[in-house]
C-alpha cells in the first residue's frame, strides 16, 4: 500500500492533435488538500479528467487509491465536480442529489446533508435552472460530497462564490481532509493556494512545481504566491 | 445492469417531464391533433380509415425519435454524461432508463390518439384493439431507442434535429403510407424491408383489416421489438466512459 492516493507517471494527452500534457508526473498524499493551480487552458481539468478516468490518455500511468484510474472498484470512490455545473436543470436540487444518491447507494439522508454541507437548505426546493450561478455550483459541487467519497476531484469550486461562502466551502474541505478524504483542487485564483496543504502549478501542459505553500514562497524569495508563480515561469523560460 | 438505477435514472427523467408541462402536452397532444386534423382533410371515414392505423404507428415513432434523440444529446453535452460515467451505473442501466420513462410517455400518447380515433374520428378496426395499442407501443419505443442511437452521432442539438428528416422520413415515404410495398420499384422495395417501421405499420394493418393473429403478424412484433433492442444495445456501445 503505497502513502499516495493518487500517482502520475509520465502522463502524456493528446487533444485535437495537439499534445496537451507532457510526460507530467505527480503523486497527491491520502488526507491532504492538494490545490491544482496555474491559467485557464493550461490543462488542470484535462489532468483532473484523466484522475477520475474520463480522459483517454496517450501514455503514461494513473494509479488512484492502489488501482489504475478509472477501474470500475473506484466508481463509489471518488467524488467529481466538473467545472461547468454538471446537474440536471429541468428538475429540483433535491430530486437531483435523490438520483445521484441511489447511484451511489449513500445512506439515508445523505442528501439532506450534502445540501446542508453545501449552504443551499434555502434552496432544496428550488429548480436548479433557477439558480443563481454560484448556487449552480454549490449544487454541482454537492453531487460530488455523497456517499463516502475517498478522493475528491473538483474543478474550480469556488467559481463565483463570495467571500463568505469560499471561506465556508474551505472549512468544509479542511474538515474533510481531517477525516481522511484527500482533495485535488484546482482554481486559477492564487489566494486560494495559500489554504491548501500542497501545491502544483502547473503552465503549458507542464507541472512548474510540486511544493508546499511555504516551500514555495521560500524558495522563489517572495511572500506572495502569485509572485511566486511568476517567478517560476521567468525562470523556466530563461532555460529554455 | 441493475434494476434498481434502471428505475431511479427512469423516475428522474419522468420528473424532469414532470417539471416541464408544455413538452408533456406537446407529446400527449400532438398525435391526436394530427389526426384529427387528417380525418376532415380526407373529410370522409374510409379513406380516414385506411390511413389512421399507418399514421398511429408514424406519429410517436416521428416524435419520440426527436424528443428522445435531443434529450440524449443534452446529456451528452452539458457534461451529466461524464459525471454518470465516473459513477458505479451501467450503460445499459441509463439506456434502459429512458427507454422505459419514454415508454410510460408513450403508452399514454398513444392511449389518446388511439382513443380519439376509434370513438370521435371513427376509425374502426377487425382485430383487438389491445393489439393495436401493443404495436404503436412497441413502436414509439423504436423510435426512442434510434434516437438514442442518433444522438451518439450528432455533436449539436442543431444536427440532432437534422436527424429527423435523414433518419424518420424515409421510413415514413418506403413504410406503405403513400404506396404499397409490393408495388415499389425493387430497390424502393428492399430499402422498404430493411426499415423497422415498415414492419409496424404492416402489422397495424393486418390488426386493422383482420381479428387474426397469425405467423406473420407474430414476426412483424419480434421484428420491431429487436430492432429497438438492437438500437439500444447499440447505443450502448456509443457510450464511451473515457473520451478525448
Amino acid at each position: 500500500m503505497t502513502n499516495y492516493a493518487v500517482e502520475a507517471e509520465r502522463l502524456k494527452v493528446r487533444r485535437g492533435g495537439r499534445e496537451v500534457l507532457h510526460d507530467v508526473s505527480f503523486a497527491v498524499e491520502h488526507g491532504s488538500i492538494t490545490g491544482l493551480l496555474g491559467p485557464s487552458g493550461c490543462g488542470k481539468t484535462t489532468l483532473m479528467r484523466c484522475v477520475v478516468g474520463v480522459q483517454i490518455v496517450a501514455g503514461g500511468t494513473v494509479t488512484v487509491l492502489g488501482t489504475p484510474a478509472g477501474s470500475a472498484s473506484l466508481r463509489n470512490k471518488i467524488g467529481y465536480a466538473t467545472q461547468n455545473p454538471s446537474v440536471y436543470a429541468d428538475i429540483t436540487v433535491t430530486e437531483s442529489l435523490r438520483y445521484f444518491a441511489a447511484i451511489l447507494r449513500a445512506p439515508e439522508g445523505d442528501v439532506e446533508r450534502v445540501i446542508e454541507e453545501v449552504g443551499l437548505d434555502r434552496n432544496a426546493d428550488q429548480l436548479i435552472g433557477d439558480l443563481s450561478g454560484g448556487e449552480l455550483n454549490r449544487a454541482s459541487l454537492a453531487v460530488a460530497l455523497l456517499g463516502r467519497p475517498e478522493l475528491l476531484v473538483l474543478d474550480e469550486p469556488t467559481v463565483g462564490l463570495d467571500p463568505l461562502l469560499r471561506e465556508e466551502l474551505w472549512t468544509l474541505f479542511h474538515k474533510l481532509a481531517g477525516k481522511g478524504v484527500t482533495l485535488l483542487v484546482s482554481s486559477h485564483v492564487m489566494d486560494e493556494a495559500a489554504r491548501c496543504s500542497r501545491l502544483l502549478l502547473m503552465r503549458d501542459g507542464y507541472i512548474l512545481a510540486d511544493d508546499t505553500p511555504a516551500a514555495l514562497r521560500q524558495k522563489t524569495e517572495t511572500a506572495d504566491l502569485e509572485q511566486a508563480f511568476l517567478r517560476l515561469v521567468r525562470e523556466q523560460e530563461a532555460i529554455a | 445492469m441493475n434494476a434498481t438505477l434502471t428505475a431511479a435514472t427512469a423516475k428522474r427523467i419522468l420528473t424532469q417531464l414532470r417539471h416541464d408541462h408544455r413538452t408533456v402536452a406537446l407529446m400527449v397532444l400532438v398525435p391526436s391533433v394530427l389526426l384529427i386534423l387528417l380525418r376532415y382533410v380526407f373529410n370522409n371515414e374510409q379513406q380516414f380509415s385506411a390511413a389512421a392505423p399507418a399514421l398511429l404507428a408514424v406519429f410517436p415513432f416521428a416524435i419520440m425519435f426527436i424528443v428522445t434523440s435531443i434529450t440524449t444529446l443534452r446529456e451528452r453535452t452539458t457534461a451529466t454524461l461524464e459525471r454518470l460515467m465516473t459513477m458505479p451505473i451501467a450503460k445499459l442501466d441509463l439506456l434502459f432508463g429512458y427507454a422505459i420513462a419514454f415508454g410510460v410517455v408513450a403508452v399514454v400518447q398513444v392511449l389518446v390518439a388511439a382513443g380519439i380515433s376509434l370513438t370521435w374520428l371513427g376509425l374502426e378496426i377487425d382485430g383487438s384493439v389491445w393489439l393495436l395499442l401493443l404495436i404503436a407501443v412497441l413502436d414509439a419505443l423504436l423510435g426512442t431507442a434510434l434516437g438514442l442511437l442518433a444522438s451518439a452521432f450528432a455533436r449539436t442539438e442543431f444536427q440532432a434535429v437534422q436527424f429527423m428528416p435523414a433518419i424518420v422520413m424515409p421510413q415514413i415515404l418506403l413504410c406503405g403510407l403513400f404506396a404499397p410495398r409490393e408495388a415499389m420499384a425493387p430497390v424502393l422495395e428492399w430499402l422498404s424491408n430493411i426499415m423497422p417501421l415498415s414492419y409496424a405499420v404492416d402489422a397495424l394493418t393486418q390488426v386493422t383489416h383482420s381479428a387474426d393473429v397469425d405467423l406473420t403478424l407474430v414476426r412483424n412484433l419480434i421484428i420491431v421489438a429487436g430492432c429497438g433492442l438492437l438500437a439500444l444495445f447499440l447505443g450502448a456501445a456509443t457510450l464511451r466512459r473515457r473520451t478525448a
